[in-house]
C-alpha cells in the first residue's frame, strides 16, 4: 500500500494544480492587471493631469486600486472549486483543510498579486512617482496584496454558498483591508517625501504576519460550513 | 463497520432525516431508495462526515467519525452526484491530483483504472470536452486509485449507458467480495451478481 | 451556575425567562435615561470652552460605547453557538446586529451634530468617528452576508466566523485609524474629545451609561425572543403556547 501523502506534498501538488488551471486560461490571467492599469488612469482623468497634482495623490490611487482589483479577483478563489465539486473532495481528502486552503490562497496569489506588484512601478511611474518610492511601492504592494489575499480568502470561504457573491465579498472584506491601506500608502507618500518609509513596512508586514497565520483557520472554517 | 443511529438532519427548515439508522458491513451494499427530495443526498452527506447530524450517533469501526477526522476520510471514497472533475484538466490530471492528494498514484494505476471504466481514450482530453457519461466514468475511476473500503456512491449510475451501468455494478461486487462495503443512493433498482444488498427506504 | 447557563440554552426556557425580565429592563432604562437627560440638560453647567453644545456627549458617548460593547457580546454569543452549537446563542447573535448598528449609527449622527456645532462642518475625518464609520460597515457587512443565505443554519455559522474575524480585526482597525488621524491632523483641533469633566457634569454621564446598557438588555431581550419564535415557529411547544387560552 502506498504511503499517504504528506502535508507539505499534498499543499504543492495543490498548488502546482491550481498554478496548472491558471495557466490553462492564461488569457484571463491579465484582466485583473489591466483592472489595475485602467483604474490607476481614471484618476488623472477625473481630476486633472498636472504632476504634482498627480504626485499628491499618488500613494492613495496606487494603493486603492491595488485593493478593488485584488477584491475583484478573489471570487474565483474557492468559487469554482465549489462549483464542480472538487472543493469537498479536498475536504474529505484527509489533508487539514487549513494547509489546503493555505495552499490554494498562495496559488491564487501568485498568479493575481505577485503580478501586481511587477507592473506597480508602471502605474507608479505613470502618476509621476520617483524610482526610490517605486521600490517602497513594490515592497508595500508585496506584503499588502498577500496579506489581502489572505484576508480574502476568508471572505470567499464565508461566502461559498451565495449567488452573486463579489460584491458581498468585496462589502466583508473591505472594511478589514483598511489597515494595510493605511500602513501601505502612508509608506509610499513617506518615500516620495524623501523620508523614512520602514515604519509603515514594519507595520505591514506584521499585519501580514497576523493575518496569515490566522486567517486560513478562519478559512478552513468557512469552507467546512460551505460543504455541508 | 459504518453504524448510524437515530440521524435527525435539517435543511434550513425542512426536517429532512427523522431518526434513521443502519448498520453497514464488510461485502454489504446498503441501497438507499426513496423519491426525489426524501434526503437521500443528506444522508449520503451526513455519513460522509462533511454535514454533522443535528442528533444521532454515526459511528466507523465503534468509533464517532466526527472524532475520527482524517483516520476516517482515508477510509473513505465519495463520489457525489456532480462529478468532481476541474473541467480544464485532462481526465489524467484530475486523477493524479485528486489522488495524489491522498497518496501517490502512479501513472500506471491511473492508466489502468481509466481503462477498467472504458475511457481510456479520453485519457488526455480536458474534461469539459467529454460526454456526461464519459465524465462520469473518469469520476469514477477514482474508485479502483488507493483501496478504501468503504464507498459512499450518490447515483452512480446517472449518464451511464446500459453497458456503463452493468460495468459499475460489476466493479461494486467486486469490491464487495474483496471485503468493501458501499453505500449507494440511487433511483432505480440495483442488481448484482454477488454480495449482499439491504435496503433503507426514506419516505 | 452552568446547569441555569444550559437551561437558558434551550429555546422555550430562555423565551419564558426573557418575557420575565424584559419589562424590568425596560423601566429601568426608561427611568434612568429620563434621568440623565434631565440632569444632563438641564442641571450639569455649561462648558466653559464648547458652552452648551457640549451636553450632544451625554447621547453620543453612551452610543459610541453601546456600539462597540454590543459587537462584543455578538462575537461571544457567535463563539458560544459556534462551540455549543446553542440554537439561542446564534439568535443572540443575530439580534446583536441591527442593535448595534442602530448605536453606531446614533454615534455618528450625534458626532455629526456635535461637528457641526463645533467647526461647522456636517462630517469630519475624526479618528473617532471615522472608526465608527467602520464599525458601521462591520455591522453592514454582517448583516448581508446572514441575509444572503437562505438556510438559516449556514447563516448562523458562517456569520458567526465573520464576527469573530471582525472582532478581533476592530483593535487593529482603531488603532491604525488613531495612527492615520495623528498623521494628517494636529491633535487637539478636531479631536471630539470631552472636555475635561467636573463631578457635576459626571453624574448625568453615568446615568446615562447604565440606562444605555440597560437599554441594550431590554431591547436585546425582545429581538431574541421574536428570534426564537421565527426559528422555532414549527416546533411543538409554540403550538402548545399557542393553542392554550
Amino acid at each position: 500500500m502506498t504511503p499517504r501523502t504528506g502535508m507539505i506534498r499534498a499543499a504543492t501538488l495543490l498548488i502546482e494544480r491550481d498554478l496548472r488551471l491558471a495557466f490553462r486560461r492564461a488569457s484571463q490571467l491579465c484582466h485583473p492587471l489591466v483592472f489595475f492599469l485602467v483604474v490607476t488612469t481614471l484618476f488623472p482623468l477625473s481630476l486633472s493631469p498636472q504632476p504634482s497634482q498627480l504626485r499628491d495623490i499618488a500613494p492613495g490611487v496606487l494603493w486603492v486600486a491595488a485593493l478593488l482589483s485584488s477584491l475583484l479577483a478573489l471570487d474565483a478563489l474557492l468559487k469554482s472549486d465549489a462549483e464542480d465539486g472538487t472543493l469537498e473532495q479536498l475536504v474529505l481528502s484527509g489533508q487539514p483543510v487549513v494547509v489546503l486552503v493555505t495552499a490554494k490562497t498562495l496559488a491564487h496569489w501568485l498568479v493575481g498579486g505577485l503580478p501586481l506588484v511587477i507592473i506597480s512601478p508602471l502605474a507608479a511611474m505613470s502618476l509621476g512617482v520617483a524610482p526610490d518610492a517605486m521600490l517602497v511601492t513594490a515592497e508595500g504592494l508585496l506584503m499588502g496584496t498577500l496579506t489581502l489575499s489572505f484576508l480574502g480568502s476568508v471572505g470567499a470561504a464565508l461566502t461559498i454558498g451565495v449567488r452573486r457573491s463579489s460584491v458581498l465579498l468585496s462589502l466583508l472584506v473591505l472594511p478589514l483591508a483598511m489597515p494595510l491601506l493605511i500602513f501601505g500608502a502612508r509608506a509610499t507618500d513617506l518615500a516620495m517625501a524623501g523620508e523614512a518609509s520602514s515604519g509603515p513596512l514594519y507595520l505591514l508586514g506584521a499585519l501580514l504576519a497576523f493575518t496569515a497565520t490566522l486567517a486560513p483557520f478562519a478559512a478552513a472554517a468557512a469552507v467546512r460550513i460551505g460543504v455541508e | 463497520m459504518l453504524t448510524a443511529k437515530n440521524l435527525h438532519q435539517w435543511r434550513g427548515e425542512r426536517h429532512v432525516l427523522r431518526g434513521i439508522g443502519f448498520a453497514l458491513e464488510a461485502g454489504q451494499l446498503l441501497h438507499v431508495a426513496g423519491p426525489n427530495g426524501t434526503g437521500k443526498t443528506t444522508l449520503l452527506r451526513v455519513a460522509c462526515g462533511l454535514s454533522q447530524p443535528e442528533e444521532g450517533e454515526l459511528d466507523w469501526r465503534g468509533q464517532p467519525i466526527a472524532r475520527l477526522g482524517a483516520e476516517f476520510f482515508w477510509d473513505l471514497a465519495y463520489v457525489a452526484h456532480d462529478a468532481g472533475l476541474k473541467g480544464d484538466l485532462t481526465a489524467r490530471e484530475n486523477l493524479r491530483y485528486a489522488a495524489g492528494l491522498r497518496a501517490t498514484a502512479s501513472d500506471a494505476d491511473i492508466s489502468s483504472a481509466l481503462a477498467t471504466l472504458k475511457v481510456a481514450s479520453c485519457a488526455d482530453l480536458p474534461t469539459r470536452a467529454l460526454s456526461a457519461g464519459q465524465r462520469r466514468r473518469v469520476a469514477l475511476s477514482r474508485l479502483l486509485i488507493g483501496s478504501a473500503p468503504l464507498w459512499i456512491l450518490d447515483e452512480p449510475l446517472t449518464n451511464l449507458d446500459a453497458a456503463g451501468a452493468a460495468l459499475v455494478l460489476e466493479l461494486i461486487a467486486r469490491h464487495l467480495v474483496s471485503g468493501g462495503m458501499a453505500l449507494v443512493a440511487a433511483h432505480g433498482e440495483l442488481a448484482l451478481s454477488i454480495g449482499r444488498i439491504s435496503r433503507l427506504e426514506l419516505t | 451556575m452552568w446547569l441555569w447557563i444550559h437551561k437558558l440554552g434551550s429555546p422555550p426556557h430562555f423565551y419564558r425567562i426573557a418575557g420575565l425580565l424584559t419589562p424590568w429592563f425596560g423601566w429601568s432604562a426608561g427611568v434612568l435615561i429620563a434621568a440623565g437627560v434631565v440632569s444632563g440638560l438641564f442641571f450639569a453647567p455649561p462648558d466653559y470652552q464648547q458652552g452648551d453644545g457640549f451636553r450632544i456627549l451625554y447621547v453620543h458617548a453612551p452610543s459610541a460605547w453601546m456600539s462597540l460593547f454590543t459587537y462584543v457580546v455578538m462575537a461571544i454569543a457567535a463563539a458560544i453557538g459556534l462551540i455549543w452549537r446553542m440554537k439561542v446563542a446564534h439568535a443572540v447573535a443575530a439580534s446583536c446586529a441591527p442593535i448595534g448598528a442602530a448605536f453606531t449609527a446614533a454615534a455618528l449622527f450625534t458626532g455629526s451634530v456635535w461637528g457641526k456645532k463645533m467647526w461647522g462642518t456636517w462630517w469630519v475625518w475624526d479618528a473617532r468617528l471615522t472608526s465608527e464609520l467602520i464599525l458601521l460597515f462591520l455591522y453592514l457587512g454582517y448583516m448581508a452576508l446572514r441575509s444572503a443565505y437562505d438556510d438559516h443554519q449556514k447563516a448562523d455559522r458562517a456569520s458567526a466566523i465573520l464576527a469573530l474575524v471582525g472582532v478581533v480585526n476592530v483593535p487593529i482597525i482603531h488603532y491604525s485609524v488613531v495612527w492615520w488621524n495623528t498623521l494628517h491632523q494636529p491633535a487637539s483641533v478636531t479631536k471630539l474629545a470631552a472636555p475635561s469633566i467636573d463631578p457635576s457634569m459626571l453624574l448625568p454621564l453615568i446615568l446615562m451609561f447604565f440606562g444605555f446598557n440597560i437599554l441594550f438588555g431590554a431591547l436585546l431581550l425582545t429581538r431574541v425572543r421574536g428570534e426564537v419564535l421565527m426559528r422555532e415557529r414549527n416546533a411543538d411547544w409554540i403550538r402548545e403556547r399557542v393553542s392554550q387560552p
